[in-house]
Parts: C-alpha cells; sequence; structure tokens
C-alpha cells in the first residue's frame, strides 16, 4: 500500500494543514443549524461533502459543454466526449493505473464490484469452487459473491478478524485452497475504519494465481492509492466518497483481465457491429459502458480528484491522524462508551456503543447539538453480530473536520445518557 | 427543531428503563416477530387471548429507548382489553405518530399520548410503531414477520 511520501530527514516542518481555508471551499459545511450553531458533518464514511470546484464543475459542464458523447461529429459532442475521456485520463492518473483503457466507469464501487462478479468470476466458477472475503466486509462486497456462489454452487469463505478488528492472516494461505477462484477485500472498514494489508493479501493469493478485487470504496478518500503497487487485479471506488458526486464511480481492472471478460450489460457503445446474426463487442472500457453514461458525473469526479490531488497530502494526512487521536481520547473518556475498532492501522472513523443507550438514541440527541453521526449497521451485519451488537453510532471525518468539532461530538455524547435519565 | 424532552418524556425514559411485562408470558396464544432492519431492532410479542379478550402480554427483543417504551407501555394500555380495542388503541396510536394533524387525545390514548412528540422526528417513527405493527400481526395471526421496512 503507498500512503504518502515522508519528507526528508532535515527538511524544513511543514506548515500546519490549514483546515479554515479548505472549509470555505466547501458551501455546505457553512450551514448553521435550527438554533444557531454550527453544522457538525460526521458522516464522511457515508458520503463526503462538495467543493465548490465540483459543483462548479459540473455545472460548467451543463452550462457550456453537455452533448452526448462519442460518434457525433459537431464540436460540441467532441468537447464532451474529451472532457469524459479527460475524466478517465486524470481517474487513471490518481490511481497510478498503467493505461486508461483500464478505468472504466460504472455507477459506484457497488457496481463495479458486481461487474466483476457476474463477468470476470462466474464464468470461471464451478460447483465446489470457493471465493474468499474478509469478516469486516460491507454488504456490498459479500452479496454479489453470495449471488455467483449460489447459482454455481460455489462456497463463500471468510478470513477471520480478531476483537480490535483486524484482519488475522495467519491461516491465510490454508483459506487459498486449490478450489479459490476469486479473493475480495476491503481496503478500509466503513463500520471500523481498519486499514486492511491488502497489499500482502494480494501478493499471498498471487502466489497461487488467484485473483484479488479491493474494495477501495473507504480507502481513496484517506489514503493515496497505488493500484499497481497494491498489484491488485481489479481496484473499485466510488466518486462521492472522495468529495465527488454521487452516481458515479470507477472500476480498475488489468487490460489483460478485460479484454478477456464478456460484456456486463448489452446497449448502445458498448459494440463494434450489431447485426441480428451476431454482435461483437467493443474492447475495453467501452464494452463494459453500455448505453449514455453518467457525463457529468465522470466530469464531477474528476474535479474532485483534482482537487484531492492539489491538497498537501502529508499535511491532511496528519490532520486526519490527530482528529483520529482526539476523538478516540475524547470518546473513551465518556462513561460507559466504548470503542468498536481498534486496529493499529486506522483512519479517521470511531464507531462506538454507549452502555444504556441505543445508538439510535445516541444519533437523535447528539443531532439535536447539530452533530450528524450514522447509527445502525452500517451495512455490515457480521461485524455487528462479531462485536455482539445490533448497531453502533459512527462518526467518520474528513480533512475538513476540526478540533472544536470533535470537542462538539464528545460533549453531545456525554449528554446522551443525561437525557435518558 | 423540535425539542428532545418532546422525544424523551419522563413516561418514555421510565419505561425503558424499567420495561413492563417483559418476557415471555406463561401461556401464549398467539405470537409474532417483527424486526426495524435500519436500526437493528427486533421483537418477539406474545398475546394470550380468551373468548376476545388479551388475558395476557408479553414482549421479548432489543432496541432503542423508543420501541422498548413503545414496547412496555403498549403492553400496559392493552392488557386485560378485548382484542378490538386492542386494535382501535393501535389505529389511533399509528395516526397520532405519522399524522401532524392528528390530535393526542389523552382521553383516547391515555399514557400513550407521550408518543406525540415522535411525529417532530420522523426518522424515529418506526421505532415507536413496531411493537404495534408486531402485536397486531399477532393478533391476526398469519404468522408472517412483520418488518417497518
Amino acid at each position: 500500500m503507498t500512503t504518502t511520501a515522508r519528507a526528508p530527514l532535515g527538511a524544513p516542518a511543514r506548515a500546519r494543514f490549514d483546515v479554515e481555508r479548505v472549509r470555505a471551499d466547501f458551501p455546505l459545511l457553512q450551514q448553521r443549524v435550527a438554533d444557531g450553531r454550527p453544522l457538525v458533518y460526521l458522516d464522511n464514511a457515508a458520503t463526503t461533502q462538495k467543493p465548490r470546484q465540483v459543483i462548479d464543475a459540473i455545472s460548467r459542464f451543463y452550462s457550456e459543454d453537455n452533448a452526448n458523447i462519442h460518434r457525433g461529429v459537431y464540436d460540441l459532442c467532441e468537447r464532451a466526449t474529451r472532457l469524459y475521456e479527460g475524466a478517465r485520463i486524470r481517474t487513471a492518473r490518481f490511481v497510478n493505473a498503467g493505461d486508461d483503457r483500464e478505468i472504466v466507469f460504472v455507477r459506484g464501487t457497488t457496481e463495479g464490484v458486481n461487474l466483476v462478479a457476474q463477468s470476470f468470476c462466474k464464468p470461471r466458477l464451478a460447483a465446489g469452487d470457493e471465493v474468499l472475503v474478509s469478516a469486516m466486509e460491507h454488504h456490498s462486497n459479500i452479496v454479489p459473491w453470495q449471488l455467483i456462489c449460489g447459482e454455481k454452487g460455489a462456497r463463500l469463505r471468510v478470513i477471520p478478524m480478531n476483537e480490535r478488528g483486524e484482519l488475522v492472516l495467519d491461516g491465510l494461505d490454508a483459506l487459498l485452497g486449490p478450489r479459490t477462484r476469486m479473493v475480495a477485500v476491503g481496503h478500509v472498514s466503513n463500520a471500523l475504519g481498519t486499514i486492511n494489508p491488502v497489499k500482502e493479501i494480494v501478493a499471498r493469493a498471487h502466489a497461487k494465481g488467484i485473483p484479488v478485487l479491493v474494495d477501495g470504496a473507504q480507502a481513496l478518500p484517506h489514503l493515496r492509492v497505488d493500484v499497481r503497487d497494491l498489484g491488485c487485479d481489479f481496484y473499485a471506488a466510488s466518486g462521492h466518497k472522495v468529495f465527488g458526486p454521487t452516481g458515479i464511480g470507477f472500476l480498475y481492472g488489468t487490460l489483460e483481465h478485460l479484454e478477456a471478460m464478456p460484456p456486463y450489460q448489452g446497449g448502445g457503445d458498448m459494440i463494434r457491429s450489431v447485426s441480428f446474426a451476431g454482435t461483437t463487442y467493443a474492447p475495453p472500457p467501452a464494452r463494459f459502458e453500455a448505453g449514455t453514461p453518467n457525463i457529468a458525473g465522470a466530469v464531477g469526479m474528476a474535479a474532485a480528484l483534482e482537487y484531492v490531488g492539489a491538497l498537501d497530502w502529508e499535511a491532511v494526512v496528519a490532520h486526519e491522524a490527530e482528529l483520529l487521536a482526539h476523538a478516540t481520547q475524547a470518546l473513551t473518556a465518556v462513561p460507559g462508551l466504548r470503542i468498536i475498532g481498534t486496529a493499529a492501522e486506522k483512519v479517521g472513523v470511531v464507531s462506538f456503543v454507549l452502555e444504556g443507550a441505543h445508538a439510535h438514541d445516541v444519533g437523535t440527541i447528539v443531532d439535536q447539538d447539530g452533530v450528524a453521526v450514522r447509527t445502525g449497521h452500517h451495512c455490515a451485519q457480521p461485524v455487528m453480530e462479531f462485536f455482539g451488537i445490533p448497531a453502533t453510532a459512527r462518526a467518520s471525518f474528513a480533512f475538513y473536520n476540526t478540533h472544536a468539532e470533535v470537542d462538539a461530538l464528545a460533549s453531545a455524547v456525554a449528554r446522551v445518557r443525561e437525557v435518558l435519565g | 427543531m423540535p425539542e428532545l424532552r418532546e422525544l424523551y418524556q419522563q413516561v418514555i425514559v421510565d419505561h425503558n428503563r424499567n420495561p413492563r411485562h417483559r418476557g415471555r408470558p406463561a401461556h401464549h396464544t398467539h405470537e409474532a416477530a417483527g424486526d426495524n432492519p435500519l436500526c437493528g431492532d427486533r421483537i418477539t410479542v406474545f398475546v394470550d387471548v380468551e373468548g376476545g379478550v388479551i388475558r395476557d402480554i408479553g414482549f421479548e427483543g432489543a432496541g432503542c429507548a423508543i420501541s422498548t417504551a413503545s414496547a412496555s407501555l403498549m403492553t400496559s394500555a392493552v392488557v386485560g382489553k378485548p382484542v378490538e380495542e386492542a386494535e382501535r388503541l393501535f389505529a389511533a396510536f399509528h395516526s397520532m405518530v405519522v399524522d401532524p394533524a392528528a390530535p393526542a387525545d389523552p382521553r383516547a390514548l391515555g399514557k400513550l399520548a407521550a408518543f406525540a412528540g415522535v411525529r417532530g422526528f420522523p426518522a424515529r417513527v418506526k421505532c415507536a410503531n413496531l411493537a404495534w405493527h408486531t402485536l397486531h400481526a399477532a393478533l391476526r395471526a398469519d404468522g408472517e414477520r412483520v418488518s417497518t421496512e
């Protein structure tokens, strides 16, 4: 995994991350809740807010450049096509793909996983084969595999985790058996914040010739991702988790795999030629982009990646680590509070339970102080089951969050037991 | 923004801390399970009906303060009442928590009127309704699992 390059020894100390300057880019964060308090948005693992640069890019596309892409001969179509394909190039560069044809635009991570399950994995799957996922997967990296396993009589197996919410890799080589046809693992857990050692998992799977998909939905906003360094076969992510619009994401797949895969959906733009006798398909990525795609979404996502790419990443990483340390310490000080997910390697996600209070009550009560956190099972019911809890409250941070917001969260949470008597 | 005290009224806080009729009654004729998949609340309601009257009732399950208090207050309200009376209370309760125009009539609803504050918190209406939907299913005895989704 590539995160951030360390500054060389002896380099001058870097300026602290200027969070107020960054916040000024996010119009939504300027709002106040009903009683005049600032909104404290701590649900970034669900979706992130969008900077002006992204909103403007989408608005500009519809105001000035909108046309359907490909095959038009007029200038406007050329322009729209250039922007859409430019977004692909920017996305490829952002994750260091070797070739922009390795980036397929999809609706989001979920569609990316389903595409790989249906087009890549299912044809290779026979009765008795196995697909390996981890114990901390989001439902969207479980159900697509269950669907094809059910259809083919294959078995879904699970890499276990420990009480801190870290994957236990001791038995991984045994789990990677002769019938394992695919490994699908999350880069970062949405419910626990754990950063998984995906580079190691890829290496150990590849040693046995087993392909690996990485669900990167939660990683992209926090880590610099280098798909070639990871060595994975597929990497799926969503635009809206990384300060871009909803309804757009990408699937990275090696050209070798994509070229060998049958189409996922049929329609316009994914063909080479069609006749009633038969159809030949376009090469990737077009083969997997049937129908008019989310053009403005791709443009918006590219603007988001450009925005993130221009940040002083080392300062971002340091700021987020400080927020996580602060939140962990401040919440741990609340009587009866237990943090769920205490891995050594974590992003800024703090899931917790409070003795005598259900997560839903916590969510409603802190909302009165303008603090937005998510409550529930976070689409990771097996994780809740593992910890023997129905739900957690989860605060998840982005680089635009502040230490004052961490304090607001902690004091709002401390009030919960007061309200519940 | 509506006040928290309107939602977490004293009677609700009390019934959450000390739920009445928790557990399975010694004998029951009807039961149903319900869940609220969004927040993981689960409840099973057991009813002992004899001669059209709810002789005994109990519930098991885990949920938030609103769903637990609602189950506790519901079981307290319907025990000893004819089934038709329980169904009438269900209808009155349901319209109180979902319809901003419906009056929270303390004469008709008694302590259940404490849940009128739920109207200000749309995300919590399902929590208040879960026990009632489950009771309704148990009385109809069609054995179907109830879900608020």
